[in-house]
């Protein structure tokens, strides 16, 4: 038989081969993931001259931390930087007291919430159509909060996918619990906080880490809606200035430093800087996402 | 209870339900100064006829969908093909080390991500070309010459995300029962033979599942990626719809065509989420609610 054959040829050897080979191509595949980024680093350590003969590969040369000192004293920068943890800090919170607030009700059972297929429907219905991007901003500008932190975390306040998260989260909850303080004459409200929030601290940590990664990386709202150049949240800025490679933006003072810097070097910067908050908050990321995207995806 | 859901229901109707209301607009020859829902002169579908007679319009809508077909499959095969070899290593540590790496490009954004790709791949400089330079190949300008620019944009998209698909089928691959695995070492199995005829059909499911749910993006080519790695000089292979989209309504500010194209869109893309939504309930029992 056909089985036997392929048996034979599955030795020790040639499986032996095959994991060392499989070792191997996923070594290579994960250092493709991480060497850009190493490049990178190696290029806001490395000095001008061997940056712009294209030299520095995954090593600085001339190792200096001048572009580092430039940035420091580089108030645009950090305005945005603070602009963008004022967002990720407020508009996470909107999102989870939101989302807390709404997957509470929604965990129920159709006989203890009257209408509650309707109200699915409302929330479910904007996962599949949507007005777009030309409505919604004029609508923004309508209602007065362009230019304003409101626009960056007001349109976004409900993350639907999150609720989805949140509401199956919920119904894990053993209802006796539930019953039992209701017995006790506790409200909904008390039993959403007292009963159902603490019992699902991870839940809880799973959808605001998501939250904070969606502001932290939020770029385009803040493109469209934020009109005046000190306004931008940090990727937005980040986007001017190095995509565009808008060196206009330098002042006077920014020249005697900047001659013995290049433009990559200060760019790499501001790239690591802006990743660095990622890399704080990533352990924790691991540790809940699996969770999480497990979850959102497999469900049911 | 009812009162609990009075503030979400609130943001999502001004925030969802308005724009959505809003897409009037597409009829209309629409003068922000005016106001949505304001006293606007009513075009009926001249904004549609004039999308139509755009000469780029076709091509459009083909970069759009032919990026995000490709994307789609790879986005399922490569990460599958990458949970499969990863469930075949036998260090533990060493495995939670990959997997630990390969999904951190998916929490950065594509700003950080566009520039370090336009920096690694900058046709004079970036480490790639020197690479190829080493070997002896030709220099390739991959953000700036049509031939390259599309697969540039699948490939680095997929890198992006492989990390984050592979952790949701190797968890289903852990769920797989391993009595199975015994049972078909002791009738003679290899590893090959195991991994067809118990561990794929156990992601089956899983699969399917994934396939039918990504049906819904197939207009959604990747705006935040494109957008700001592209230029005037690839739009024939990489204008998609969502960069023409904003073009056209906030740089040229021509709100009636931009909102025409973007309501296209939207029922184009209503159609296919719906159908994947019916399938995924009808065959996997799948509800999101």
């Amino acid at each position: 038989m056909k089985e036997r054959k392929k048996e034979k040829i599955k030795t020790s050897p040639a499986r032996k081969i095959f994991c060392v080979c499989n070792g191997i191509l996923l070594a290579v595949l994960m250092t493709s993931c991480i060497l850009p980024f190493i490049h990178v680093l190696a290029v806001s350590f490395s000095d001008k001259v061997y940056v712009q003969a294209g030299l520095v590969v995954f090593l600085p040369k001339g190792f200096n931390v001048r572009s580092y000192q430039y940035l420091i004293n580089k108030i645009a920068f950090w305005r945005a930087f603070r602009i963008t943890v004022v967002r990720t800090v407020l508009g996470t919170a909107i999102n989870l007291s939101l989302i807390l607030l709404t997957a509470y009700p929604l965990s129920k059972s159709k006989e203890k919430l009257i209408g509650r297929s309707v109200y699915t429907w409302f929330f479910f219905i904007t996962m599949l159509v949507s007005g777009g991007l030309i409505p919604s901003f004029v609508l923004v500008g309508q209602l007065g909060l362009r230019n304003t932190i409101w626009s960056l975390v007001l349109p976004g306040a409900l993350p639907v996918f999150n609720l989805v998260l949140m509401i199956n989260f919920f119904r894990q909850v053993p209802i006796e619990m539930e019953e039992a303080a209701m017995i006790d004459g506790a409200g909904h409200f008390k039993i959403l906080t007292k009963i159902y929030v603490p019992l699902s601290k991870a839940a809880i940590a799973t959808i605001s880490l998501f939250c904070m990664v969606n502001h932290w990386n939020a770029w385009f709202d803040g493109m469209i809606y934020m009109k005046s150049a000190t306004k931008l949240p940090l990727q937005t800025y980040l986007r001017n200035i190095i995509l565009k490679m808008d060196m206009s933006q330098m002042t006077g003072d920014d020249y005697g430093l900047l001659q013995m810097l290049s433009n990559e070097s200060i760019r790499s910067t501001q790239i690591i800087v802006a990743v660095i908050p990622v890399l704080c908050i990533y352990p924790f990321l691991q540790k809940y996402f699996v969770k999480g995207i497990v979850l959102g995806g497999v469900k049911g | 209870m009812h009162l609990m859901l009075i503030p979400g229901l609130f943001m999502v109707f001004v925030f969802s339900y308005i724009p959505m209301a809003g897409l009037v607009i597409a009829f209309q020859n629409f003068v922000p100064a005016k106001g949505l829902f304001g006293d606007q002169v009513w075009v009926g579908l001249g904004n549609f006829r004039f999308l139509m007679s755009l000469p780029n319009a076709t091509n459009v809508l083909k970069n759009t969908v032919v990026i995000a077909l490709w994307k789609m499959v790879l986005g399922i095969f490569v990460p599958i093909t990458v949970a499969l070899m990863l469930n075949e290593l036998a260090s533990l540590r060493y495995k939670k080390l990959i997997q630990t790496v390969i999904y951190f490009p998916h929490f950065l954004s594509w700003i950080i991500l566009g520039s370090v790709l336009i920096d690694i791949l900058s046709p004079s400089t970036g480490i790639v070309n020197r690479l190829l330079g080493v070997l002896g190949m030709e220099h390739i300008f991959f953000l700036g010459d049509n031939q390259y620019f599309r697969g540039t944009m699948i490939i680095s998209d997929v890198w992006k995300n492989f990390g984050y698909g592979t952790i949701v089928y190797l968890a289903a691959i852990t769920s797989i029962d391993q009595t199975l695995y015994e049972a078909a070492a002791i009738d003679g199995a290899g590893r090959l033979r195991q991994t067809w005829h118990i561990t794929l059909p156990g992601m089956r499911m899983i699969i399917a599942l994934m396939m039918v749910l990504s049906m819904g993006n197939v207009l959604n080519a990747g705006f935040d990626q494109i957008f700001n790695m592209y230029s005037p000089a690839v739009y024939e292979t990489g204008d998609i719809l969502d960069t023409m989209i904003y073009r056209m309504g906030l740089e040229n500010a021509q709100f009636g065509a931009a909102a025409a194209s973007g309501m296209l869109k939207s029922i184009i893309s209503l159609f296919f989420i719906s159908i994947s939504y019916w399938v995924a309930d009808k065959w996997f029992d799948y509800r999101l609610f």
